[in-house]
């Protein structure tokens, strides 16, 4: 099993910790990760992205074009990245401030609209959680609970108490996520 | 008149009046008669070995007629690249903090391509000796003009002279470390005469305790002349470094600890 | 001994790395895509834990002369950089090399010439294997692959550089800087107390002093020693040749790629055999000493050797070399910063080997 995701968003939707988190997760479930990000300095407010790769094998290239999921937070990564998708992928996206919906029939489209439900919940900083937890009801590949445990190894100690909020987040977006 | 067959008699330990340091080798030195490096090492070694210092010295040597400072002196001694010599020596003292560590430099390594390196070792207050042979030229390749060359002064690259307007002013490097927090001592000496001698010796002897009080950056300039660079003999060298080197680069402590 | 797992990019793989394998000092001066090796040890403030001095260099030239420093007196350091920096530091490695010290060396390689890229390349290769300073002299090259390979180098590094009074350097590149993948790391070793009798640490009464030196004004001494180094690197080609086969056994065609072009050629590989092409992938780990034997080999055995770097085309002249005409060897190679995806790595085998 090889799962090759694209996240990708701009600087400061928490893309490249959303994919750490997800890296951790792996590695809590005993499986090889790659995280490669895009780095520079595109990074300040121009758009982010990072390549995740889960894999019950050692992983080849950490850098590829065409991927089985793509996380998709706005509307210029949504124009790069839906042909990138493998023809039977899956695009998961936000519906926030998209004027061009995807467009591609050979893929599976799903809409998690974590903004606005990140709102509701009063907690914007969440948003990616949510978004992460689409992901998993998607692509059940990591369990809930390996998450949380990635999500205490990736965040300092001095956050753990920002843990059920995240959890929280988590289950919210695998109640929410839906197949478009 | 001495009889030719009476020099061995001559040559007895109670007639003894001057001898070789134990600190330096037996090799020959390889400077110009006259030149100030050879007077430089031999009281920098006097004070290593008076010190008892021998087993606990580093020494850095430049690039420049001193380069090969390690033929000279009894001590452990790395070689470093151009100007590199304060990056090195920080390095040494950092890893091996109980030793005495010097570098011995030129102006042209020193204030010219080494600026960075000077500055900023002096500036970390890296807990070293300096010492700065100032000769205002490019000795040991053949007499170039160099950052401290005066106004007027000729050498092979300004051969009418140095043009301030086109080549630049002369750099007062000590002024200028002396200015940074992280220096303790710095001063500037001469070692052609006796009496001059004597007071650079004795600056050395301060470094050395300041080193060992980890006290931070010691910087000791010693204006010198360069007879061959310069075009003169040995005597009308010191003379004319007399009447037109010390009124540009005064002789004097430029800062001492408040003691 | 059980070894501690961990999430991490390759330049905190490599700080972490020397650490524990017992380094004395790391000089360093900020530059993308390495930074974060001289921030995480800032941030790890091993002068603490194990003693080790870490220090912010005014300038990659006066960091490469604080490890020449460093490693005359015995110690065990390093400095890292990219490829702008390493440029600079070329002077101090070729007297580090000259003086023959042990010391550890990273280029993050990014793309260039001039002020260049921030992304990864691996444009560097002929400065790295061929010179890159003044004079005849080599360093011993690692090319990691991953960011475990990031850490094992390290201390690899320490080891061979001692062995051989050598410097090492280890060849990366941004993207394995870069990204995150699991690696294990060792156990701390602890400083060494022991020092080489070469280094200078003070002149006792019983040993004569130690020089550290590059310098001898006589021809005849300077050949002498040039010898002694070409010896010392035909002992180096002899014995440390490293690299690492995959799916070479049936291969009818040779994929020859080093650091991240290799992981891009394994997945080109596996691609091209699910269409049923027998290729193989040779990945070259020592890229001085190059595994030039091996190569030669293999040469006997497939139809065509493709290889693939993040360059104009260096490292195919030594894989021509090995070759020696024996069957046809040809380039392909994305610059300036892009890094080849697998699909053009087939495309180009294709193209360049098994149709023409
Ligand atoms: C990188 C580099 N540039 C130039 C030289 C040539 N070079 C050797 S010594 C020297 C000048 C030395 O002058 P100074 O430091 O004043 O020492 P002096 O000989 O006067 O004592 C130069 C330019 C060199 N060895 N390395
Ligand atoms: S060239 Fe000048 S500095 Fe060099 S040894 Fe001769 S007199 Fe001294
Ligand atoms: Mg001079």
């Amino acid at each position: 099993m090889t799962e090759e995701i694209i996240i990708t968003g701009f600087g400061g939707q928490g893309v490249l910790s959303m994919g750490k988190i997800m890296a951790y997760s792996g590695v809590m479930q005993d499986m090889e990760v790659s995280w490669m990000p895009s780095y520079g300095p595109e990074m300040r407010g121009g758009t982010a992205n990072v390549t995740v790769i889960i894999s019950s094998e050692r992983i080849s290239s950490p850098i590829v074009r065409h991927f089985d999921t793509a996380i998709i937070l706005n509307q210029q990564s949504l124009d790069k990245f839906e042909s990138s998708i493998k023809p039977g992928g899956v695009l998961i996206y936000d519906s926030n401030g998209i004027t061009r919906h995807p467009e591609r029939k050979d893929i599976v489209v799903y809409r998690v609209d974590a903004t606005e439900e990140a709102a509701r919940m009063n907690s914007s900083k969440t948003f990616n959680m949510i978004v992460l937890g689409g992901f998993l009801k998607v692509k059940p590949l990591i369990k809930l609970e390996n998450v949380i445990k990635g999500l205490k190894k990736s965040l300092p100690e001095r956050y753990h108490n920002l843990i059920p909020m995240n959890e929280k987040a988590l289950k919210r977006g695998i109640e929410i996520i839906q197949k478009v | 008149m001495i009889e030719v067959t009476g020099i061995k008699e001559i040559i007895k330990p109670e007639n003894l009046v001057y001898k070789k340091t134990k600190i330096m080798t037996d090799n020959t030195l390889s400077y110009c008669p006259g030149c100030g490096h050879g007077t430089a090492h031999r009281i920098l070694a006097e004070v290593i070995d008076e010190e008892g210092l021998q087993s606990q010295t580093i020494g850095v040597s430049p690039v420049g007629c001193s380069v090969l400072l390690y033929n000279y002196l009894d001590v452990d001694i790395q070689q470093a690249a151009h100007g590199r010599a304060p990056a090195v020596a920080t390095a040494i003292k950092r890893l091996l903090p109980d030793k005495f560590v010097f570098t011995y430099q030129g102006d042209g390594d020193l204030a010219a391509i080494g600026t960075a390196e000077t500055i900023h070792a002096c500036n970390r207050g890296e807990n070293i000796l300096i010492i700065f042979i100032n000769n205002g030229i490019y000795g040991m390749t053949g007499g170039q003009m160099a950052p401290t060359t005066l106004p007027g002064m000729k050498s092979s690259t300004s051969p009418y002279g140095r043009d301030v307007k086109t080549m630049g002013n002369p750099l007062k490097m000590t002024d200028i470390v002396a200015t940074l927090p992280g220096t303790y001592y710095v001063t500037r000496q001469s070692v052609h005469t006796p009496a001059n001698v004597r007071k650079t010796k004795k600056a050395i002897r301060k470094a050395v305790q300041y080193q060992k009080l980890d006290k931070g950056a010691c910087f000791i300039e010693i204006v010198s002349n360069c007879p061959s660079g310069w075009k003169m003999t040995p005597v009308q060298s010191n003379k004319w470094m007399e009447e037109t080197m010390f009124p540009y680069y005064p002789l004097g402590d430029l800062k001492t600890p408040e003691e | 001994m059980k070894k501690e797992l961990r999430l991490m990019k390759g330049n905190e793989a490599v700080a972490e790395a020397a650490i524990r394998a017992g380094a004395d000092g790391y000089f360093g001066y900020p530059i993308t895509p390495q930074s974060e090796i001289l921030e995480y040890l800032m941030e790890a403030n091993p002068a603490e834990t194990t003693g080790m001095v870490v220090l912010q260099a005014e300038s990659e030239v006066a960091a490469i002369n604080m490890v020449y420093g460093g490693a005359a007196c015995g110690k065990k350091v390093m400095t890292s950089s990219s490829s702008p920096g390493i440029s600079l530091k070329q002077e101090g490695i070729s007297y580090i090399a000259g003086a023959e010290l042990p010391c550890l060396i990273v280029n993050v390689v990014r793309g260039g010439p001039g002020l260049g890229t921030i992304q990864p390349a691996q444009s560097d290769y002929f400065q790295s294997v061929k010179g890159g300073g003044h004079g005849d002299y080599h360093l011993i090259v690692l090319a990691p692959a991953s960011v475990q390979e990031m850490a094992d180098f390290v201390d690899l590094g320490f080891d061979l550089a001692f062995k051989y009074r050598n410097p090492v350097l280890i060849l990366s590149d941004g993207a394995i800087g870069q990204m995150m993948e699991k690696v294990y790391l060792s156990q701390q070793k602890e400083r060494s107390k022991v020092f080489p009798d070469w280094a200078t640490t003070g002149k006792p009464a019983t040993r004569e002093r130690n020089i550290i030196t590059s310098l001898d004004l006589d021809p005849n001494g300077m050949e002498m020693h040039n010898h002694k180094l070409q010896a010392k690197y035909n002992e180096i080609r002899e014995k440390e040749v490293r690299y690492e086969e995959f799916q070479c056994e049936d291969a009818e065609y040779l994929l020859v790629a080093y650091g991240t072009s290799a992981r891009v050629c394994q997945k080109a590989v596996q691609l091209l055999r699910e269409k049923g092409l027998k290729v193989g992938l040779l990945r070259p780990v020592t890229l001085f000493p190059f595994p030039t034997k091996r190569i030669n080999d293999l040469s006997g055995q497939v139809k065509g050797i493709l290889s693939v770097e993040m360059s104009a085309g260096q490292m195919v002249e030594d894989v021509l070399l090995a070759v020696n005409g024996k069957v046809p060897v040809k380039h392909f190679g994305r610059m300036g910063g892009i890094v080849p995806t697998p699909e053009e790595v087939v495309e180009n085998l294709k193209s360049k080997i098994i149709g023409g």
